[in-house]
């Protein structure tokens, strides 16, 4: 190939249709990852400015002028502004990125502007992240950084060309082999125990439990098919319809909604007394839910770092959960709790608001009349009442009115979890049994390849605790008297055909088992914390690695690496000799018989010697020297076919006779 | 500003040879190797590092673990590039470089080759203010013309020639010194305009026929042509038969060109007369012989004896 020498020139020139159409990827990329977080009319204006640049620069090369610029600038700081109030945080922050990054795309013209593109748009693949860490995104992300790397290597000059998906590959053999110094490097960065600045706050609340409930707000939770939380148990797990997690414990009825008693600091601090039958030790990652509760098999006994066990054994953090967290718990799955009731809570157990429900309230009455003394026979009758009084499980009820549980139970007939245990727990009260609602999660997945239990946001579930004397707070699940399903199989099961298209079974069985990559990828990545950092070396024997030792480890791994990569970089490929190598090999053979080369010898004296030693095969031997002499004295390079031969007659030959 | 740059970098050439290698000029061939590759980050590269620390100080704190471990992954595959970028180098042979031919004030032609067993992209070559970008395949020769600018004639040493590239992602710039013991031939500048040599015009041995025995052309078969000045083989690919044209017979009268004659000049204007002399029997295709005091050059004619005796004219004293 020839090149000529060009003189050079002041301006630096316009890039080509290929960097420029390399460059469109990458955005195109950037925008789609970010897509789901924006707002919709966003995402389609700034794909479509996006689209028309591009066409436009097929057209004609050239910026767009500046008068169409800075009202596009002005447009989208302000559609930022009006749509998410200010332009600080991370979901403004990040959509006027993916903005600018678009607007960018309208001025580049040279390479100095591609290579700030390319740099933006890394850093806004990044924040995606910082919205939707998880497997599939972090790998979508990463497969942007294809097109981002293609980009600068088409900004080098006299390349050989090459189709564009075939300008990919050079970049992912680049990160594929940068992926072993990633890993130490990631293993090895020191982690920050606290925020170097604001810690982020989610800027909408996220679907979970709520330490409110009023019946029907449970709806949109049950519908939620995301993980809330993953359980490995030591040992065997607990049967289907032990699978309760208690949250919140709600006191508080108003007619309208159940909350949790107002805890004050003097009183109330000392956990209820519980007598534990068999207990169960168990492990909890949660994914973050922006509130301080933490789920508990019910009823716990222990207490992880940095939280508290309320009076009535709920588990609240010391801060609210906005990253993952693992915690390890005990609980007892037979208990008596409580069996003495104090006065403040037995007040608070059967408080119920004037006025409300009187419907009810003559039931119970009623009841209690009917029953006496008998506590446990009302349950029962109230139990009754729900299995065979045509009640119907149902995730859309009819809506309810101001005595919303008199609605409930004498007209609509009809609801989930939260309208039943907020009425059985009305019932109770009115009939004088201290009762209070729980909600939590229920149920869950059993994971049979990773051992351990999915626990998804439609798990979610309320339930209700009576205190009988003698026995305690004793839980009562008044939806398992309509449904028993939603026990043993879920809400969903439950919900019977109200399922939606996504939610079918085969469906559903291969979300349950692509979790366990999400577990895996959680646990080992997203969950790896300053903590689990400096038990990195555990195993070598260091319980604690502090920042320093870190620090030396990261540089004795870089070091390794970089020396590593000199080597492969210093690699030359020398020329193979066939040649050689072949009689190498036939030395190798002739030296195991007996007959070995000297240092002062050269082929044709040391094949002849053979020869003369091995009579039997001295004609082979003959053939062999004379094509080797050929071979290597008459060309420069030995031609390929005679080569050919002369190796494998090397290979095939074996010394058949002994030496004399 | 730039002058005070150049002075700097001369003196640190040559106070600090360790640290700017200034290297001998060396023979043909070079094979570059670690010990003459340098490299340093571009400005690219600095500020896509700046951007990583940024990165990576945004994942640690908003402890994302996927952040960060992207921003590893993107800052491992740069540092790699650095050592795609030093192997683009690596083993790269300059086995020769050929001179075209140029009067002195106009650019003479170089081209250089380079060899190489493996596959290379995006390597430039700066020579002065010349520049240019070339890519070799796996065991294969690259051949890279650049143009040299020349000032007087006589023997001129080639600059140094720098080779560099920032492939492959524009971090990282690797670049190596080249320093060729080769100098180029300028031939002399013939004067504008001036006499013609005094020629023995009617010196009728010179104007006699003459059938030369070098080839000239092709042509046409005329009748009468001799049978063995057919051109047998270029006559099997036409239509029809070929006559090896030779030298047309000479009419014009032969040259004697003579440094003695030109005795009331300087050297330099000597020089240039005899060069337009040169060139102008080479234009009108006359036959010439040329005196200098350092040699004598037979009559003869055509471009091989014409750059004989520019070589010849150049390099006087």
């Amino acid at each position: 190939m020839t090149f000529w020498a060009r003189r050079k020139k002041p301006v630096e020139p316009a890039i080509d249709n290929r960097v420029f159409d390399l460059l469109s990827i990458t955005v195109t990329l950037v925008l789609l990852v970010h897509a789901p977080h924006l707002l919709w009319w966003l995402s389609i204006a700034l794909a479509l400015t996006l689209g028309w640049r591009w066409w436009q620069r097929r057209r004609h090369t050239g910026r767009v002028p500046a008068w169409l610029k800075i009202p596009l600038l002005a447009l989208l700081t302000l559609a930022v502004v009006v749509s998410y109030g200010n332009i600080f945080g991370r979901e403004p922050g990040t959509a006027l990125a993916v903005g600018l990054l678009i607007l960018k795309l309208l001025e580049t013209e040279t390479a100095r502007d591609v290579r700030v593109g390319v740099g933006f748009a890394c850093f806004a693949l990044m924040s995606a992240l910082l919205i939707d860490q998880g497997l599939v995104a972090t790998v979508v992300v990463a497969l942007g950084l294809l097109p981002a790397l293609a980009t600068l290597r088409a900004l080098e000059p006299a390349q050989v060309p090459m189709s564009l998906p075939r300008t990919l590959l050079p970049g992912l053999v680049l990160l594929a082999a940068a992926i072993p110094m990633a890993l130490l490097a990631f293993l090895l960065v020191p982690r920050l125990s606290e925020p170097l600045w604001g810690a982020p706050t989610p800027d909408e609340a996220r679907i979970g439990l709520s330490d409110s409930m009023s019946p029907g707000n449970f709806t949109d939770l049950l519908i939620d098919d995301s993980p809330a939380m993953r359980v490995t148990f030591d040992g065997v797990p607990p049967p289907p319809d032990q699978r309760y997690f208690r949250a919140y414990v709600m006191w508080n009825y108003d007619g309208h909604s159940w909350r949790r008693a107002l805890v004050r600091h003097d009183e109330m601090q000392v956990p209820a007394p519980i007598e534990a039958g068999t207990t169960i030790n168990y492990s909890v990652s949660l994914v973050p839910t922006h509130q301080r509760v933490l789920p508990a098999l019910d009823v716990p006994l222990s207490v992880p770092a940095e939280a508290r066990m309320q009076p009535d054994h709920e588990i609240l953090a010391d801060k609210p959960v906005n990253d993952p967290l693992n915690y390890t718990l005990r609980s007892a799955l037979g208990y008596r709790l409580q069996p003495d009731l104090d006065d403040r809570a037995r007040r608070l157990g059967l408080q119920r608001p004037i006025g409300f429900n009187p419907r009810t309230l003559t039931l119970a009455t009623q009841w209690r009349q009917r029953f006496g003394n008998n506590d446990a026979a009302i349950v029962q009758a109230a139990l009754s009442l729900f299995h065979d009084g045509g009640f119907r499980y149902t995730l859309a009820p009819a809506p309810l009115g101001r005595d919303a549980v008199d609605d409930f139970l004498f007209s609509t007939h009809e609801g989930f979890c939260e309208h039943y245990s907020s009425a059985f727990t009305l019932l109770m009260r009115d009939a004088g049994i201290p009762a209070r609602v729980v909600t939590g999660y229920q149920g869950g997945y059993w994971n049979k390849f990773g051992n351990y239990l999915l626990v998804r946001n439609s798990d979610a579930h309320a339930w209700s605790e009576v205190w009988l004397a003698g026995r305690g707070w004793i839980r009562v699940d008044p939806t398992g008297a309509v449904r028993p399903e939603r026990v043993s199989l879920g809400a969903s099961a439950a919900a019977g055909d109200q399922l939606s298209w996504y939610r079918t079974d085969w469906l559903q069985g291969m979300r349950n088992r692509w979790d366990i990559v999400n577990r895996w990828w959680a646990q080992g990545v997203i969950g790896f914390d300053s903590l689990r950092q400096r038990g990195l070396l555990t195993p070598f024997g260091v319980r604690d690695v502090d920042t320093a030792t870190l620090g030396v480890l990261l540089a004795i791994g870089s070091v390794l690496f970089i020396a590593i990569g000199l080597g492969w970089a210093l690699l030359r490929k020398q020329p193979r000799d066939g040649l050689r190598t072949a009689l190498r090999e036939l030395e190798r053979k002739l030296a195991r018989a007996g007959i070995v080369r000297r240092s002062s010898e050269g082929p044709q004296h040391y094949l002849s010697r053979a020869a003369r030693a091995l009579p039997n095969q001295r004609d082979e031997l003959a053939t062999l020297m004379k094509s080797y002499l050929e071979l290597r004295y008459a060309n420069n390079i030995p031609a390929p076919e005679p080569l050919r031969t002369f190796q494998r007659a090397a290979r095939e030959f074996r010394v058949t006779s002994v030496v004399k | 500003m730039h002058d005070l740059l150049q002075r700097l970098q001369t003196w640190a050439e040559h106070r600090l040879p360790a640290l700017t290698r200034y290297r001998r000029p060396e023979t043909l061939p070079i094979e570059l190797h670690r010990r003459r590759i340098y490299i340093v980050p571009t400005m690219f590269g600095l500020g896509f590092s700046i951007l990583l620390l940024v990165m990576m100080v945004g994942a640690l704190n908003y402890s994302n673990n996927a952040a960060l471990l992207l921003t590893c992954l993107l800052g491992a595959a740069s540092s790699t590039s650095m050592l795609v970028g030093f192997r683009t180098l690596d083993g790269l042979h300059l086995s020769h470089i050929r001179a075209g031919h140029a009067v002195a004030g106009q650019p003479i032609e170089l081209t250089l080759v380079f060899e190489t067993v493996r596959a290379r992209s995006s390597i430039r070559v700066d020579l002065d203010d010349a520049f240019t970008a070339f890519a070799i395949e796996a065991d294969g020769t690259a051949t890279v013309k650049m143009i040299l600018a020349t000032t007087y004639r006589g023997w001129q040493p080639l600059p140094r020639i720098r080779l560099w590239t920032t492939w492959p992602l524009g971090l990282f710039r690797a670049w190596s010194w080249l320093y060729p013991d080769q100098s180029v031939l300028v031939w002399p500048r013939p004067e504008s305009a001036g006499p013609p040599p005094r020629a023995p015009a009617d010196d009728a041995r010179h104007m006699r026929l003459y059938r030369g025995d070098e080839l000239a052309a092709l042509r046409d078969y005329r009748a009468g042509d001799p049978q063995r000045h057919i051109a047998w083989k270029a006559s099997a690919h036409h239509d029809n038969l070929l006559v090896k044209d030779f030298e047309q017979p000479q009419s014009r009268p032969q040259w004697q060109l003579d440094w003695r004659q030109l005795r009331s000049m300087d050297n330099e204007s000597r020089i240039a007369r005899l060069a337009r002399w040169v060139g102008e029997a080479q234009a009108q295709r006359r036959s010439y012989s040329l005196w200098l005091p350092n040699s004598e050059i037979a009559a003869s004619s055509g471009p091989l004896h014409y750059a004989h005796c520019m070589n010849m004219l150049a390099q006087l004293p």
